[in-house]
């Protein structure tokens, strides 16, 4: 079974697929209106983890899916009624399973009793539904399902045909008996003489010819007699008969030559018998090679029928023969209709494709720039093959991104039960719509979807949803409604969360804003402004922190998780009518959408989801701050000045920003800053590289890229940015200030994360 | 933190040289100039050699991290010898050379003179380097000296070269906690 | 020419396995995850095996076989049916319709070659 192990990956990454299937399933299960589809599939769900955990030998596991396979059968076949009760322990079955499948692919042991009660539960469904509930709890579940004798179980099937072979046993010539039987080798006699139609149950008796001579050193000889004239053939029919002789060592038991029959024992006569053969006949170590056809003096039992031999065919097998694929000489050029609609593919490879692909946009980028030199009307050629090239380069790229893409259903799934959940915690009602779940966005952005979306979702049953009674006062239905949906919108994902609650009470937001210290008292905000209040770190609205929002984490966490991957997040509320978190993402966290810009001989990168605009200052719009700290007035709010060059130490630049350019970008907290450049490029997508791979983390800087002309342009963190100059500009925060060290400095991990991110 | 730089490093990484001894006596060492002086490191540490290409300058950094460059899709750092020996940074030309190396699972390269010879250097060879203060030269990176003909070659042990990187977040925080 | 053998399950685990033993034995595998995929798939390319589960969406194993065996190229073929079930009804059922033999699930990568070598050679 060692050759399994490497499926085991497979498997448990299938199973958590089934996983999720049935308890999708499971959720939409209701009294009342059955879909069988459904039901089958939860069936087959659980059936298929039983199936593969058997291969392991993961026999708790199995064990405790043959009960939860036992009632869904029962389900199926309408013997067992659906209820909420049911449905309840199916759900909870189904996380027992989920659990078991965790302790398997830990190789761990699950706590004893893990199984208990759920199997306990799940039989008294099977009592209930007339089925002898003892009967199944009697049954220890493993002995029968699981290891199943194959012997044993093959011979109730064609019980008849084994009597049949066993006669034959029994009809054992004296030879056997009365012989001195060498040690080590015994000469097997097989008379095998199958049915007319055999053949049509997609059996072939030459191959268990070839069998038997992959047990040894066999000569065959073919019986005609009962062959029909050409006139009367039917080819579908059999009518030869055989006889083997076969030479074989101890390892070769009655059980493997009844073996070799296994499929077709009824369908044909078979005798077997074994004796020590004549030491004429033995060859003492070479094979009988080529010999001529010499009709083998049929033992007792095969005189029993008369046979003529009219034609033989004769061979000799080394025993290594069963190893080599007959014919496999031909060498396998046949590649043609392939049938699966999938592969499956290591991430990483695709990783590997996606940096070449990425290497190649760059490449091409290069080639672009240098011909744009060449002297224009000469090279035509040359240059619409770059635009063929920049073409595909295009597609080639987009192609390679949609590989990585998943749906978001595999998130949105999820989702259901969370509801459910939040509803049973909160004593609310909750409709949940989802749409757009085929939408498709990079794996990691989906994986990366779970946390935020979740805590979205509870903020919003818990938050903004009324009580049934407080939703039936003001008129609105018992049962409150909360929508995700999922869509493409200029290149981004966007995931909204809307419910049909009482919306944000910006008078409690923002007095509680003020409480902690979050705004200054007395300062007007529009209602937006109110609204993305609650994104600040340390803001609860909840009058009590409750069992579902309040664990410590709050909006403040989902926005900084959104905008690690490169997205926004606001919303957007009218009082008593509900409101909608709207969420947008990159399609891909590989590439990104960046504005370029210079500084002095430098070029970086800055996402564009950080850009609120760029301008060029007036004199007048700027004043300076004590402290040597410049604020520009911008959109009618003071913004701080940061001048890149100053904060990165970058020679030659423009330190002026009336003479360059202030690009006024926005921190996930939303606090702005003002970062003084030289001159801002141009947007660009580009491919994100890691800068810690070969060598470590900046302040300030997220990750670099290629650009065009091959040259490596930093990408800037913003809240980074904002960070340093606030230290910059004599806030800084209790850290202590490290003194100069001198060099070398201990080779330390290589991994010193302190940032603290806001 | 300031109080553990004064501590003797203590190198986890790989010591490529150490790994490279357990084959035979003799060892390969590419050697270089970098000014008047000749160095050498062991030739399993290197890569590729490759001319010099501009780099992209990191902020905040000692000057002997030049900068990063694109090799072939990676980004990896350069670090100037010269500076790196308190030369001051180099001046660099066409003819100056990159020396890429595989230092425990990074890639990096090193900014030099010129290449000026492969030599095969029995181990029995290399003389421990001379007990010199701390506080003049590290010796730390020194894994011995060689004399080829009447060429004095400082062999560095690229592992322990590269230590000193991480003392490169503190002068970063120092940087930004500096005005600007 | 190598033997091109079918693995029909809706379990990507089971037609992992399968696949890869029986490629380890030098077989050409391809796969299908139902009864219908296998049905087009087989009028589209030919095959030495089918080695096909039995309770799967969309059409299960036993419909697969009967459909099979109606097809006059087809009445020859091997079929093999894989079977958590070790209960008599389901092989009895199985060879009803037509099916050649049968593997037992869980079954170890010695004996599923032995089994195809004796219905495909």
């Amino acid at each position: 079974m060692d050759d399994l192990s490497r499926f085991k990956q497979t498997y448990f990454d299938e199973s958590a697929e089934l996983l999720a299937v049935a308890e999708a399933g499971l959720l939409r299960l209701a009294p009342g209106e059955v879909d069988m589809d459904e039901v089958n599939a939860i069936f087959r769900a659980v059936h298929s983890i039983k199936g593969g955990g058997g291969a392991f030998g993961f026999n708790e596991l199995v064990a405790f899916a043959h009960e939860f396979e036992t009632v869904m059968d029962g389900v199926r076949n309408a013997e067992i009624p659906i209820t909420t009760e049911l449905v309840d322990t199916l759900i909870r079955a189904n996380d027992v399973l989920a659990r078991l499948l965790a302790h398997a692919a830990d190789e761990t042991e699950a706590p004893a009793g893990t199984t208990d009660d759920t199997v306990a539960a799940l039989r008294r469904f099977l009592g209930k539904a007339g089925a002898p509930a003892e009967d199944v709890a009697g049954v220890p579940p493993t002995a029968t399902m699981l290891h199943p004798d194959d012997e044993d179980d093959e011979a109730g099937i064609f019980g008849d045909a084994l009597a049949a072979i066993q006669a034959a046993r029994d009809d054992r010539p004296a030879a056997a008996s009365s012989g001195t039987i060498p040690e080590g080798t015994l000469r097997w006699t097989v008379v095998f003489r199958p049915k007319a139609e055999l053949l049509l149950s997609g059996n072939e008796p030459t191959y268990m010819l070839r069998a038997l001579r992959r047990l040894g050193e066999a000569e065959v000889v073919c019986h005609l007699d009962k062959l029909p004239s050409l006139r009367d053939l039917d080819a579908e029919l059999l009518h030869l008969s055989w006889t083997v002789t076969l030479l074989a060592g101890p390892q070769v038991d009655r059980a493997r030559i009844d073996d070799v029959f296994e499929f077709v024992a009824d369908d044909c006569d078979i005798t077997i018998s074994a004796e020590a053969p004549p030491p004429a006949i033995i060859p003492p170590a070479e094979p009988v090679a080529v010999s001529p056809a010499v009709p083998v003096p049929a033992g007792p039992a095969a005189a029993a029928t008369p046979i003529t031999p009219a034609a033989t065919t004769s061979g000799t097998a080394k025993p290594g023969d069963g190893a080599k694929r007959a014919g496999g000489a031909a060498g396998g050029g046949d590649h043609a209709g392939p049938t699966t609609h999938t592969i499956r593919v290591d991430l990483d490879k695709i990783d590997r494709l996606v940096n070449m692909v990425g290497e190649m946009v760059i490449t091409q980028a290069m080639i672009a720039e240098h011909l744009r030199d060449l002297p224009p009307g000469q090279f035509q050629e040359l240059l619409e093959g770059l635009e063929g090239l920049a073409q595909h380069t295009r597609e080639l790229r987009e192609s390679v991104m949609s590989i990585r893409a998943q749906p978001v259903s595999s998130v949105f799934s999820r989702m259901p039960r969370l509801v459910r959940e939040c509803a049973a915690a909160t004593g609310k009602e909750v409709m949940l719509v989802t749409s757009g779940e085929t939408t498709e966005v990079d794996k990691t952005v989906v994986e990366n979807l779970v946390d935020p979306l979740t805590h979205m979702i509870r903020n919003s049953i818990d938050h903004g949803l009324e009580s049934p009674e407080e939703r039936e006062r003001v008129g609105k239905p018992r049962a409150g409604t909360v929508h995700l949906s999922a869509a493409h919108r200029s290149g981004r994902i966007v995931i909204e969360v809307t419910d049909d609650g009482r919306g944000i009470n910006r008078a409690k937001v923002l007095s509680k804003a003020i409480e902690k210290g979050l705004v200054q008292p007395g300062s007007t905000l529009s209602d937006e402004e109110i609204d993305n209040l609650i994104f600040l770190p340390g803001f609860s609205t909840a009058d009590q922190v409750s069992n579902l929002s309040g664990r410590g984490v709050g909006m403040d966490v989902v926005r900084r998780n959104i905008s690690s991957l490169g997205g926004r997040i606001g919303v957007y509320s009218t009082p008593g009518e509900g409101s909608r978190f709207v969420l947008s993402l990159p399609l891909t966290l590989a590439v990104l959408d960046g504005m370029v810009i210079s500084v002095g001989e430098e070029r970086f990168v800055l996402p564009l989801t950080n850009i609120v605009e760029s301008l060029r200052p007036k004199p007048a719009d700027l004043h300076g701050l004590v402290n040597k700290c410049d604020v520009i007035m911008a959109r009618g709010e003071y913004v701080r000045l940061v001048h890149l060059h100053r904060l990165f130490g970058i020679p030659k630049a423009i330190d002026d920003a009336t003479r360059g350019l202030v690009v006024l970008v926005e921190t996930e907290d939303g606090s702005r800053l003002g970062l003084v450049v030289d001159e801002v490029l141009g947007q660009q997508q580009v491919v994100i590289k890691s800068l810690e791979a070969n060598f470590r983390r900046l302040d300030g800087v997220a990750a670099a890229t290629i650009l065009g002309d091959g040259r490596v342009a930093l990408i800037l963190d913003v809240a980074g940015l904002r960070e340093m100059s606030r230290h910059g500009a004599g806030n800084g925060t209790g850290s202590s200030v490290p003194s100069p060290p001198s060099l070398p400095a201990p080779a330390d991990r290589t991994d010193q994360r302190q940032r603290q991110t806001v | 933190m300031s109080s553990s730089t004064a501590l003797a490093p203590v190198s986890s990484r790989t010591d490529l040289q150490s790994a490279g001894t357990a084959n035979g006596n003799e060892e390969q060492y590419v050697t270089f100039t970098v000014g008047s002086e000749e160095y050498g490191i062991n030739i399993l540490a290197v890569r590729e050699i490759r001319g010099w290409t501009p780099e992209s300058r990191l902020p905040n950094l000692p000057d002997y991290v030049r900068g990063v460059i694109n090799l072939r899709g990676i980004i990896i750092p350069i670090f100037d010898l010269r500076a790196r020996f308190g030369g001051g940074p180099t001046q660099v030309t066409k003819r100056h050379v990159v020396v890429v190396m595989q230092v425990g699972e990074r890639t990096r390269g090193i900014l030099v003179d010129a290449i000026s010879d492969i030599l095969a250097i029995g181990h029995d060879a290399i003389k421990p380097p001379p007990d010199v203060d701390s506080g003049l030269i590290d010796a730390e990176y020194l894994s011995g000296l060689y004399t080829a003909e009447n060429r004095m070659v400082t062999l560095l042990n690229v592992g322990k070269l590269f230590a000193g990187e991480h003392v490169d977040q503190d002068a970063a925080a120092r940087a930004a906690l500096e005005p600007t | 020419m190598k033997k091109k053998v079918m693995t029909v399950d809706d379990s990507r685990t089971m037609r992992d396995m399968v696949s890869f033993t029986l490629r380890g034995a030098g077989y050409d595998v391809v796969e299908a995850a139902d009864g219908q995929q296998a049905m087009n798939a087989i009028a589209a390319t030919k095959v030495d095996l089918v080695i096909t589960d039995l309770n799967m969406p969309v059409m299960d194993g036993l419909t697969l076989i009967r459909k099979l065996r109606a097809v006059p190229a087809h009445r020859t073929l091997p079929i093999l049916m894989l079977t958590t079930e070790a209960d008599e009804s389901k092989k009895a059922e199985g060879r009803a319709a037509g099916a050649t033999g049968w593997i037992v699930k869980p079954f170890n990568p010695d004996k599923l070659v032995s089994v195809v070598q004796k219905v495909c050679g």
